[in-house]
């Protein structure tokens, strides 16, 4: 089962987003996961919340977008997206393509973040005394 | 009532999840290219006889003259490259302590000691397992997938991922169709429904029977790629992949 290792790789790619975007906690990520990219969606949701623990994406959401295959048919001269996973054949010509287009993606697509976290970055910062989680100004000490 | 302001914002983000794995093996196959080092992935399920296909071609490349070596790669024990080390050829294991593939970081970390500049192909044995493996891209210029007599006609309609992502398929223990009641057409056909225009090659380690076909192809398949990349020490347009094949 190597959705393990795919899960950590999510933890570290959406991680590095997050910390780009200046997000110190996650609720959703949102990946395209192709049907030839050879992962199993419970495999990966069942791994996903055992290694988030701990880290920005903890008790996040994993939203996986699943990607038909399309392959390009010449003689059609247009994508066609295929039904299945394993006969790789134009569904309206039934001439044989291998020439694949979309089906393999592995994609981290959107991250949904917390504005009110993200906030508290700002407000921490001496210029600004605002409560993150209530937007009031805080009390002095 | 407070007012209820948006709390969240999703941002649209774009990133391979793999772009770690697949940034390292780019870089893995221009320094293969670089060297002039044919590097071929062996992949399969397991049982499938990869190791004694590949201590067949070891020992044939190495009488030969051609300058090879191994890496291979086991969830535990090193049974598979004490076996393969009789061949002559230099062998590395990569023990993946229950990690069920290789990444191409542990390929990298393997090669340290050797000049890759004076070995012509590199074979790598993955672990033996037909999901896995398909994902990771170790830099290699050819994958070639194992399937045996014994495993069934229909593997490749059930693992239409690994079938896909190969270069060339290879039926093992041929010796044993018979006694398997193997249906080669229908395995052959399966092979064509998910990875059309792929060769397929049928063997026997036991009998030598298909080894000197799959030698002829290997060596085929290596000056083309040689004609692509044709001194070692020219550093190859990156532009240009490796595994586009004629």
């Amino acid at each position: 089962m190597h959705e393990l290792s795919i899960a950590q790789s999510i933890v570290e790619v959406a991680g590095a987003e997050a910390a780009r975007l200046q997000a110190t906690r996650i609720l959703t990520v949102y990946l395209a996961v192709g049907r030839l990219s050879g992962i199993e969606a419970g495999a990966l949701q069942f791994s996903y919340d055992l290694v988030t623990e701990g880290t920005v994406l903890a008790g996040s959401r994993l939203v996986i977008e699943d990607v038909p295959i399309s392959i390009y048919c010449a003689p059609c001269g247009a994508l066609r997206e295929l039904p299945g996973v394993n006969r790789f054949r134009c569904p309206v010509c039934d001439t044989p393509s291998g020439d694949i287009r979309r089906g393999r993606e592995l994609d981290l697509t959107g991250l949904e973040v917390d504005e009110r976290v993200a906030a508290t970055c700002e407000t921490l910062s001496p210029v600004n005394g605002t409560d993150a989680m209530t937007g009031v100004p805080e009390r002095p000490a | 009532m407070t007012s209820t302001l948006p709390a969240t914002r999703i941002v649209e983000v774009r990133a391979g999840i793999l772009r770690k794995n697949d940034e390292l093996a780019r870089a893995l196959r221009a320094r293969f290219e670089a060297a002039g080092v044919f590097v071929v992935n062996l992949v399969s399920s397991p049982g499938t006889g990869k190791t004694a296909f590949l201590e067949w071609t070891l020992t044939a490349l190495h009488q030969r003259g051609v300058r090879v070596a191994a890496l291979v790669g086991d969830l535990e024990t090193d049974n598979d490259a004490r076996r393969l080390a009789r061949s002559g050829a230099p062998v590395r294991q990569i023990n993946t302590h229950g990690r069920c593939h290789l990444e191409a970081e542990m390929i990298e970390a393997h090669l340290d000691g050797w000049a890759l500049g004076e070995l012509d192909v590199l074979f790598v044995e993955n672990v033996g397992n037909l999901v896995c493996p398909a994902s990771y891209d170790l830099g290699e210029a050819l994958r070639l997938v194992l399937l045996s007599v014994t495993e069934g006609e229909d593997k490749p309609l059930k693992y239409p991922t690994m079938f896909n992502s190969a270069d060339i398929a290879m039926i093992t223990k041929a010796d044993l169709a018979t006694a398997c009641e193997f249906d080669r057409a229908a395995a052959g056909a399966a092979i064509e429904s998910v990875r059309p225009g792929m060769p397929v090659l049928a063997c026997s380690s036991r009998t030598g029977e298909g080894l000197d076909e799959w030698l002829a192809l290997l060596d085929r398949r290596r000056s083309h790629w040689r004609t692509q990349w044709p001194a070692p020490g020219v550093v190859p347009s990156p532009a240009t992949s490796s595994r586009t094949v004629p």
